[in-house]
């Protein structure tokens, strides 16, 4: 790999990233096109460890046509998303449920908690 | 043992069963859809014509004719729109005055009443957004217009409500003659009946050639049609018809009962017998037409297009009445246009065929005429809007915000005879999902008032037909 | 019933509104909601993304309605849920009916209108076919989705690349559905960049720009569609159609302003808005009624809903202040007029007399623009030129006008083009 395109996803922006493999750099890469260093550091990521803020819904007991809404509080490896999505598949939760709890911790062993984004109850 | 069997639940089979509940009779009506109306009566230009276009001494224009005055009694006592607004056909030139003349004298000979050759400054003051091409027209103030498929479900419900029998998803696969009747073979399995009256539309040739020798075709034509939001309902004030020429009959443009806008139809011969899709070109050549009549129709307010099926007998008239080889089989097949105006004098006249064969026939002392009332909760009165909702909560809470239609509506339209069991059921009987946004908010409220009160679950309720599934299964 | 300001609708602009009007002293304020929560359609977008802008973090949709909802507790703002407003006239007096209160009406010293949009249905872009079941706008999807729990298909096509349309590709095949492909009949994308890249690209779904949807085939539920090229005239190139299997089309083809309401009460509206006509306080052309959000024109971030609805709200309390008072007469007016390139800007009216020190104008360009220079102009004199490196239409710009700016403007046009 030489030279890589990538848009940053970090802010509404979306600086068009220009990723290049650099021997010199500490992090082993050029990058250029960002506007800011979390650009920056989001093109090394996406080189060494892409990860994604996983959301979903999780379903509620007791609630036939209402799913709660979950994040995960940090960003899991992005190839981890579907594994996530199995394990979410079976949870089920019961009320009340406050915006913030955890409903599943170190999800998948990814150190990241699953956390409800709304309050239910 | 039936003593009658309609098959088919149009505007036809309805308003057949509706006469003949008045009478000690015991009657099924059956359909292979699973809703009333749900063939060519569900999308058709929804008209009632004053009766001058079919040729004298047809069918059509017998029926026609006698039928119009009709509307008004009926609409009245099941409580469906109607409104006699009147129509015109628009001549563009000296062959199209001519052409006016021919018809004017065609409506007088087949006894049409309170028509009026227009010149062009009495056409422009009745209609000032009309074309300035516009040389006369042909008034006719008999025209109306009307909710074909509310009228088919009120006539429907009303009949059942006499004692009418409604057997809905029950196809007739087979018919057979017995001694004293009939034997129809259906999904469901055999039922039998005396007489049995063939209403089926586009399928009226298969259950007329299953039982006779003197067998007829049925051509379906379809035609297609833009619907425009109610913004633009008001562009016109009657029903606006083209002068026919050998290149066609021209394309129509009318106010609807609930306010939109209506624009068609063209027509065309088609293989298969539901092929109601739509197709760009065509439909750009109805706006073209339609154009020559109303220069600026705005087409950015579109809110569906549509096609429907009309069955075009290739006699060139409706064909009613026994076949010579099957006494006690009533046919009422090839009811193209004007086939809704001529409705209620049809089924005037099949009542008293299945008197003639059923040697008289006798009154019922509990018929009533009426239908419960419906409420329209955005046409009543504050005061009114108030004391519903006291009664009944559910009036207060609007589930469709583009034609204001509330959960007490929907419920109703559900638990009515004949009631609604499907989305589109619902909106053809209370109208949400009608408006600008096509159901895009108030659907799954639909869905969920129909799974609820019919205790179903959600993922059960279709949009239209059996197999028009709305959701694939839970997430989770 | 009387309130000083009745706030119709509780997504993010009336919230915002009503928040900030009662933080400036309003004591009676009333928002009205048609749904059985507040917070509109924030609730359905569970995805995160939002208040990078308000508040420099990442929050999903809930989350950031939820900041704006204990707000409204804590300030103790009345609120009625299920409730829906049947009519407002130019005397601010509005019809509103529920369950429990019936019909009633209230008299308003102030209203700020803040109902949102609406989707651009299938028969508002005409497309042929039949008319079976599964063709969802995305926001119906979205709803049924993470709402209420229950998937729309397995087999997709998304027709159009506005941002919800993005949001749902990822979010069906999240939940285990096959995505076969978006596509967006201009040659440019209609959504954020991002969401094309996390979206679209992080899972392999194909975007087939410059391509639409010509057939719709199934008589009960949807069976496939026919999808073909176009031209640079949006005409159908023949010989590039080609058959997807699918079971399921949802459509992300545009927002309309839901502006029924506004329309009742006699404001004046723009056609390349859908909305209503505004001043620099987001006063429409009914005084005393103002507008923001998605009813006033369609953004594409919360986070600037929720400051054009911070000033309606402003504007709404200092209305409300001066009411009684002295009348306050406009008549030094300047019209802002969209030219080359601006699909519109907002504010169209400036009321010269009444002007902050910044004045802000939102707008919307027509085609993608590179290196170039936006131009503010009055009778051919340049007031202010405004360098850009590339434009989107998907993405509304802003630029600032500092009053003095204004001053020694003459006539009463000023216009914004792409140089």
């Amino acid at each position: 790999m030489g030279r890589l395109e990538k848009i940053c996803i970090l802010c509404p922006i979306g600086c068009n990233l220009i990723i290049e493999k650099d021997p010199t750099s500490k992090e082993g890469y050029k990058v250029s096109g960002n506007r800011c260093n979390r650009g920056f550091q989001y093109a090394i990521k996406e080189m060494t460890n892409p990860t994604r803020v996983l959301t979903s819904t999780v379903r509620i007991k007791g609630f036939s046509n209402s799913m709660l809404p979950v994040r995960t509080d940090v960003g899991i490896p992005k190839n981890k998303m579907l594994q996530i999505m199995d394990e979410i598949r079976y949870l089920e939760i019961e009320t009340p449920i406050n915006a913030g709890d955890i409903i599943a911790k170190n999800i998948c062993n990814t150190n990241a908690n699953l956390i409800a984004t709304k309050s239910i109850g | 043992m039936y003593d009658v069997i309609i098959i088919g639940a149009g505007i036809i089979g309805n308003f057949i069963a509706r006469e003949l509940s008045k009478y000690e009779l015991d009657i099924l009506l059956m359909d292979k859809e699973n809703d009333i109306s749900n063939g060519a009566t569900k999308a058709n230009t929804a008209i009632i014509h004053a009766g001058f276009d079919a040729p004298n001494g047809s069918k059509m224009a017998y029926f026609n004719v006698r039928g119009n005055p009709m509307f008004d009694q009926v609409c009245d006592e099941l409580g469906v729109p109607f409104k006699r607004i009147g129509s015109l056909v628009l001549a563009f030139d000296d062959t199209d005055l001519k052409t006016l003349k021919v018809l004017y004298n065609r409506g007088l000979k087949s006894g049409v009443p309170k028509m009026e050759i227009l010149n062009r400054d009495q056409v422009e003051k009745m209609e000032p957004n009309i074309s300035h091409n516009v040389q006369g027209a042909l008034y006719a103030k008999t025209a109306g217009i009307i909710g074909p498929w509310e009228l088919a479900i009120a006539l429907g419900e009303n009949a059942i409500e006499n004692g009418v029998e409604l057997s809905l998803n029950t196809e007739a696969l087979n018919i057979d003659k017995t001694s004293n009747g009939y034997n129809v073979f259906t999904n469901k399995g055999k039922t039998e009946g005396r007489i049995v009256i063939n209403c089926a539309g586009i399928y009226a040739d298969k259950l007329n050639n299953m039982v006779s020798h003197n067998k007829f075709r049925i051509i379906p034509k379809k035609g297609q049609y833009y619907l425009m939001d109610k913004t633009v309902g008001n562009i016109v004030n009657t029903v606006i018809f083209q002068c026919p020429t050998e290149k066609g009959k021209g394309i129509v443009v009318t106010p609807t009962v609930h306010g939109n806008l209506i624009i068609g139809p063209d027509s065309e011969i088609i293989e298969e017998k539901e092929d109601t899709k739509t197709d760009s070109h065509r439909l750009k050549f109805v706006a073209k037409v339609a154009s020559k009549s109303l220069p600026n129709i705005p087409f950015d307010k579109v809110i569906t297009t549509f096609a429907g099926i009309r069955a075009e007998p290739e006699t060139g008239d409706f064909i009613i009445g026994e076949p010579e080889d099957a006494p006690g089989f009533i046919n009422v097949a090839g009811i193209k246009s004007p086939g809704l105006s001529a409705s209620p004098a049809i089924a005037e006249y099949v009542v008293n065929m299945v008197g003639g064969i059923n040697n008289g026939l006798v009154k019922k002392d509990n018929y009533n005429p009426n239908r419960k009332k419906i409420i329209r909760f955005n046409q009543l009165s504050n005061e009114e809007k108030n004391e519903l909702i006291k009664i009944d909560p559910r009036y207060g809470k609007v589930i469709c915000r583009c034609e204001t239609i509330t959960e007490g509506e929907i419920i109703d339209a559900i638990h009515r005879k004949a009631g609604a069991t499907t989305v589109d059921g619902v909106k053809r009987r209370a109208r949400p999902g009608s408006g600008r946004c096509q159901g895009g908010f108030c659907m799954p409220r639909v869905m969920e008032i129909l799974a609820r009160e019919q205790g179903k679950d959600i993922e059960e309720i279709v949009k239209d037909s059996l197999d028009s599934y709305i959701l694939t299964g839970k997430t989770k | 019933m009387n309130y000083d300001l009745v706030v119709v609708g509780g997504g993010p602009a009336g919230l915002a509104a009503a928040i900030r009007a009662k933080e400036l002293g309003v004591m009676d304020i009333l928002i009205i909601e048609r749904d059985n929560e507040l917070g509109g359609i924030l609730n359905q977008c569970i995805h995160n993304g939002f208040g990078l802008h308000i508040f420099k973090k990442e929050l999903t949709g809930p989350e950031y309605a939820k900041i704006f909802m204990d707000k409204v507790e804590e300030l103790g703002i009345d609120y009625k849920l299920n409730t829906f407003v049947l009519d407002i006239n130019d005397k601010k007096e509005l019809a509103v009916v529920n369950s429990t209160d019936g019909f009633f009406s209230i008299q308003a010293k102030a209203i700020i209108l803040a109902m949102g949009c609406r989707e651009r249905p299938r028969g508002a872009i005409n497309i042929p076919g039949t008319r079976p079941s599964g063709i969802f706008t995305a926001g119906t999807a979205q709803r049924f989705i993470n709402i209420e729990g229950y998937m729309v298909g397995k087999k997709v096509v998304i027709l159009g690349s506005g941002d919800i349309g993005l949001i749902m590709a990822r979010r069906l095949t999240l939940e285990g559905a096959k995505v076969e492909a978006v596509a967006e009949i201009m040659p440019y994308p209609n959504g954020l960049k991002r969401n094309i890249a996390q979206c679209l690209e992080d899972f392999n779904i194909p975007l087939l720009l410059e391509h639409t949807v010509i057939d719709i085939i199934g008589r009960s539920r949807i069976e496939g569609v026919i999808l073909a090229k176009v031209d640079e005239d949006r005409n159908v190139i023949k010989g590039t159609e080609k058959h997807i299997e699918c079971d399921t089309l949802i459509l992300s083809v545009g927002l309309i302003p839901e502006n029924e309401l506004s329309k009742s009460a006699g404001v004046k509206m723009d056609p390349l808005t859908s909305g209503p006509l505004v001043d620099e306080t987001l006063e429409t052309s009914v005084a005393g009624i103002f507008a923001c959000g998605n009813v006033l024109h369609v953004h594409d971030l919360v986070d600037n809903v929720t400051k054009e609805s911070y000033k309606a709200g402003e504007s709404a309390a200092k209305y409300i202040k001066e009411v009684g008072e002295k009348k306050k007469i406009k008549d030094n007016i300047v019209h802002l007029y969209p030219e080359k390139g601006v699909r519109y800007v907002l504010p169209q009216y400036l009321d010269i007399d009444n002007l902050d020190e910044n004045i802000n104008l939102f707008m919307r360009v027509d085609n993608i623009y590179k290196n170039i220079e936006i131009i503010v102009e009055t009778n051919g004199k340049v007031i202010k030129k405004f360098k850009r490196n590339q434009l989107f239409p998907s993405e509304m710009e802003s630029i600032l006008l500092r009053k003095e700016d204004l001053n020694n403007m003459t006539g009463n046009k000023v216009s914004v083009y792409i140089k």
